[in-house]
């Protein structure tokens, strides 16, 4: 005999302002089976699990209904309370009274008490039909993949390595280093972004549980938490990564030029390439599309020259499978396409840039080597005008977010300018200025007051050619004028943008994005490496703008998020899977031809003495319970715990009978 | 039937739109009480006899909303859905109910704001054609 | 393909031209214009800034017709086209406007009409290939420079064209004419529009910064697409010239006329003979007439 108990939560006025909760403990009290209906303040707190626990006690409960909050929010927080007054966890049910009903229909308190009657009736009719369940334990294989090896996913790896765990890196590029590794100098500190990152990079390359997979992209992913198979592609390099030795003097001899990705296409590469001098590994690539062997079927300079026979024209690309308990997703971005600004000129004045090329302009490595100069006619530029929210803050390009590192970055790269060309002019647009970390505001007032950069509040409207300069037309909100500046230079902040295939890599990993095409995080405050698919974590600006402290802490949280998972052996799965009745089943493989994951096997059974039929069975391990077997199933064979046909009936009666 | 209202089922997956219609919560986009939500895994899941019995029962409406093409966190579960949904729409003219009543969406856990634009819309529509007279 | 034509004031009187050549053209094309009958002002800046209702009943009054018989409207005035349009918008988002205004208007406006700028309809509803196929005498050698003004392209929420503050349809136009098309910064800067009558000066400078860009860059010619621009780059030209002692003498075209004159219309019937600074002796130095 059942003996449901409902607890109702006020939710403190979040519920209870809308919802008449003793009205719906009243009507609670008339379900069928319900012995007790409860109201509290705060459910989810300490005393309100305890008059949980009391009175399951005192009303000898055996079934458990909270109407609260979402169940996303609360619902283990309940299963372990409700397991603690020995119910099994799966003899509980949430009816969601505040996300689905007082939040939403504020306007009509009426008709939210009436709701939340109705969810509450519809929580009870479900637990009624509910089963015990047991969890499921599964082995946990303790290797991590980061995919991605800029920053974010050296941090990552490093911390997983120096942890004890065997770690692979994918890198697209044929170096790891990302972004970072573009930069000349990072604010506030003024350090050299490529002396603190190279040795980041070497303790990787030397750290005997990190493997980098460079120039391999990741292909498909299955499998579920502790337990995926990952296919990895490893393009073709032409180069043979054990023989090379790195001495460079292929990419001295080769004959091809074509433009430098890593320089921002300010400056030339070869076809055979690394693509900085402090690549790790430092093992060059052919790039296939301007390589003149591979255009015209002659050349081989890169092989006559090559000193240790490393060069592999018929290299394929190969697709390895490998076994990991936990994914570290640290894709990055992109940089905003500034072209979709006409009116700024970029790509049509050689003197617009954006803030990357500039970037690599005054890096010592750079195509210029560290000299600022004019791109049109090699002078050194007087007045640079830097745009800050290009891309950013702009509702009209759909671009409504705030960059987050532009502010920062602009006020860097006009006492960069200062300082290599003291006699310049420097003018930042901006729309305001957000220097929230540590030392930031200092930073800015320094660009300020120190080095004399003019800050202009207000947008540029136009940028176009007056003979030699560029004349930006501008207002200057604060003094209440246009304003017009003959600039030599003109650089536009880089509004950091999604990763172009960002959207392609959610789905091979089966997690959510945002509206941006940004990675979605579990919670955007209280789990920010977490995503919705356990066992994957998110690190760096792959979720989100992120500056570099933002993104190494990042890195670190999702390594020990990871490194939590791998202190257990087994973990816990989800007992929600999908079970087959095997006197009703035909055999007729259409649950084994839907399943997404290969779950169902065909066995051959005895469903009565001497009868034997082939007869689909769930893998347990691998099954995840998303139930399109059940809603394919033409003999009702196979059903799904927890969201079986007669608990999804119960619930739709209580919701269509009155 | 002057203080008709209209009964609504909603179906929802857990992954986007279930989450879509917490986010609608937590930004107290209002919408019509009328709809009362039934949580499913994933839109795969749905057995086109739900949508029968719904109506059977005395639905006025049925919606169903999963995540969009290429986002189901099971791959590939709402396509299968989508390829059901055709034919329960169909179907349903030969059970002497409106197809009009049935509706199927898509809504991704960051549209708060499509889901409440979604319920209202389904609500109005229900609202027009009057209650299921059996 | 048949559309409610709905020429605005500047039509029937300053700019005669660009309705006669908008309708040679248009016949060319295959386009059918019926004139809206008895139109009424659409409601333009004198109106917008002072009667709120008025500036939204007047546009619709003028669309009343286009509903009852189920037309698309074609308006070749960008102050027209932004005006009809957002009454149209601003009817269909907001119940209370719609019955203050169906109540002025004694019928009801429900804001539905489907209403298009003027190349819009040629641009986007013909499409390029036709005009190119009907291209008899190719505009050779002519730097044209697209000017589009203020709202042709603004406020996006009307005028859904693709990029708003760098657009490029009428570019795209020029080089189906077979002239050239002049890279140039004051594309959809202000002319100062209905200020010519009452700031004067303030239309002056506007107009001397977008001439001087276009001179700047180079072009023999502008190219504009409303009569408001129109009249301040063509009309004001001369004033501009003395007042900032500089020389311009750069002829402004309708676009219809450029597409006229492509197509082989004659100069006089395209009323290319209308404008203040003369055209006649760029075209017969580039031997187009």
């Amino acid at each position: 005999m059942a003996r449901v108990g409902v607890f109702i939560c006020d939710c403190g006025v979040n519920i209870a302002s809308t919802v008449d909760v003793p009205k719906v403990v009243e009507y609670a009290m008339t379900l069928q089976k319900v012995a007790i209906a409860k109201e509290y303040k705060y459910m989810c707190s300490d005393p309100g699990q305890n008059l949980i626990l009391d009175t399951i006690k005192e009303y000898k409960l055996d079934r458990i209904v909270v109407s609260s909050c979402s169940p996303r929010m609360h619902e283990l927080t309940f299963r372990i309370c409700v397991n603690k007054g020995k119910i099994n966890p799966y003899y509980f049910e949430m009816a969601n009274i505040r996300e689905q009903c007082s939040w939403v229909h504020q306007k009509d308190k009426e008709a939210a008490t009436k709701k939340a009657m109705k969810l509450t009736e519809i929580a009870v009719a479900k637990v009624l039909r509910n089963e015990p369940l047991f969890p499921l334990y599964s082995p946990v294989i303790k290797r991590a993949l980061v995919i991605g090896g800029g920053i974010a996913g050296i941090q990552a790896s490093l911390d997983l390595g120096d942890a004890g765990h065997e770690t692979v890196i994918v890198e697209r590029e044929s170096s790891i280093g990302g972004r970072m590794s573009q930069l000349d100098k990072t604010f506030p500190t003024l350090d050299c972004s490529q002396c603190i990152l190279s040795p980041k990079m070497v303790a990787v390359a030397q750290n005997k549980n990190i493997k980098i997979y460079t120039y391999a992209e990741v292909e498909e992913v299955q499998g579920y938490v502790g337990n995926f198979t990952v296919k990895i592609r490893k393009k073709a390099r032409y180069v043979d990564m054990v023989k090379c030795t790195g001495c460079g003097v292929c990419t001295q001899k080769c004959p091809a030029k074509t433009s430098s990705e890593f320089n921002e296409k300010t400056g030339d590469r070869k076809a055979i390439y690394t693509p900085f001098p402090q690549a790790v590994p430092n093992v060059p690539v052919i790039d296939k599309n301007n390589c003149i062997y591979f255009l015209k079927g002659k050349c081989k300079v890169c092989e006559k020259f090559c000193p240790s026979n490393a060069i592999i024209y018929n290299q394929e690309d190969e697709v390895v499978e490998e076994k990991f308990g936990a994914i570290v997703v640290a894709t990055g971005i992109d940089i905003y396409d500034h072209s979709n600004y006409g009116e700024y000129g970029y790509g049509k004045y050689k003197n617009v840039l954006s803030g990357l090329q500039f970037e690599r302009m005054v890096s010592s490595s750079g195509p210029t080597d560290g000299h600022i100069l004019r791109p049109s006619d090699q002078e050194e530029p007087k007045d640079v005008v830097f745009i800050q929210c290009v891309g950013a803050r702009d509702p009209s390009k759909g671009q409504d977010y705030c960059a987050r590192v532009c502010c920062m970055w602009t006020a860097k790269q006009a006492i960069l300018l200062k300082e290599h060309l003291p006699n310049s002019r420097a003018y930042i647009f901006y729309i305001d200025i957000r220097a929230f970390g540590k030392g930031y505001e200092e930073f800015v007032r320094r660009a300020q007051v120190d080095y004399q950069v003019t800050y202009l509040r207000g947008r540029v409207s136009r940028i176009y050619e007056k003979g030699k300069k560029l004349r930006v037309l501008g207002t200057d909100t604060l003094a209440g004028g246009q304003v017009e500046i003959d600039a030599d230079m003109v650089i536009l902040a880089d509004a950091m943008v999604p990763k172009y295939d960002s959207v392609k890599v959610a789905q091979t990993l089966g997690i959510p994005y945002d509206t941006y095409r940004f990675f979605t995080e579990l919670h955007p405050k209280l789990a920010p490496v977490e995503t919705v698919t356990s066992g994957i974590f998110l690190a760096g600006a792959c979720s989100g703008p992120k500056d570099i402290p933002d993104t190494v802490a990042q890195a670190g949280a999702a390594a020990a998020k990871v490194c939590a998972l791998f202190s257990k052996d087994n973990i816990e799965i989800e007992p929600t899977i999908a079970q087959v009745n095997f006197s009703l089943c035909s055999g007729c493989e259409t649950c084994k031809l839907v399943c997404p994951f290969n779950a169902i096997e065909m066995r051959e059974r005895e469903i009565r003495r001497g009868v034997k039929r082939s007869i689909a069975n769930v893998i347990e391990s691998v099954c995840r319970g998303c139930g399109t077997c059940v809603g394919s199933c033409y003999c009702k064979a196979i059903d799904l715990r927890g969201f079986r046909d007669k608990q999804i009936m119960a619930e739709l009666e209580a919701v269509c009978i009155e | 039937m002057n203080n008709w209202e209209p009964n609504i089922v909603g179906f929802l997956c857990n992954w986007c739109s279930y989450a879509g219609a917490d986010l609608t919560g937590l930004s107290r986009k209002e919408y019509p009480a009328n709809i009362k939500i039934i949580k499913l895994p994933c839109t795969g899941r749905m057995d086109p006899m739900f949508i029968i019995e719904a109506f059977k029962l005395g639905a006025d409406g049925v919606l169903v909303s999963g995540c969009h093409p290429g986002d189901c966190h099971y791959n590939k579960g709402n396509l299968y859905w989508q390829r059901r949904f055709l034919v329960v729409s169909e179907l349903l003219n030969n059970f002497g109910i409106d197809k009009n009543r049935f509706f199927a969406s898509w809504v991704s856990a960051s549209e708060g704001v499509k889901f409440s634009e979604v319920v209202k819309n389904v609500t109005e529509k229900i609202r027009e054609l009057g209650p299921l007279t059996k | 393909m048949k559309f409610a034509y709905f020429p605005g004031c500047s039509l029937h009187s300053t700019a005669k031209e660009y309705d006669a050549s908008t309708k040679f053209v248009c016949g060319r094309l295959g386009i059918e214009l019926v004139e809206i009958p008895n139109w009424v002002c659409c409601g333009a800046t004198p109106i917008h800034r002072t009667n709120a209702l008025a500036s939204i009943a007047l546009p619709a009054k003028n669309l009343l017709w286009a509903q009852t018989e189920n037309l698309p409207v074609a308006a070749p005035c960008s102050e027209c086209f932004s005006r009809l349009k957002l009454a149209n918008l601003e009817v269909a988002e907001n119940e209370e406007l719609k019955k203050n205004v169906s109540e002025v208007l004694g019928e009801t406006y429900e804001g539905n009409v489907d209403i298009y700028h003027l190349p819009q309809v040629i641009i986007e509803k013909i499409g390029l290939k036709e005009i190119e196929k009907k291209v008899a005498k190719k505009l050779s050698g002519l730097k044209i420079a697209s000017y589009y003004g203020c709202l042709l392209t603004r406020p996006p929420k009307v005028a859904t064209f693709d990029r708003i503050e760098d657009p490029q349809f009428l570019d795209n136009l020029v080089l189906s004419l077979g002239a050239e098309s002049v890279n140039w910064a004051y594309k959809t800067e202000c002319c100062g529009a209905t200020f010519s009558l009452s700031k004067k000066e303030l239309v002056l400078k506007l107009t001397n910064d977008i001439l001087q860009n276009a001179y700047d860059e180079k072009a023999d010619c502008i190219m504009v697409a409303c009569p408001l621009c129109h009249s301040n780059l063509d009309l004001r030209q001369k004033e501009v010239e003395k007042k900032y002692k500089v020389k311009y003498n750069l002829p402004v075209f309708y676009f219809t006329q450029l597409i006229g004159l492509s197509m082989g219309a004659d100069i006089r019937g395209l009323g290319l003979k209308r404008h203040m600074v003369s055209a006649e002796k760029l075209l017969s130095s580039k031997g187009l007439i």
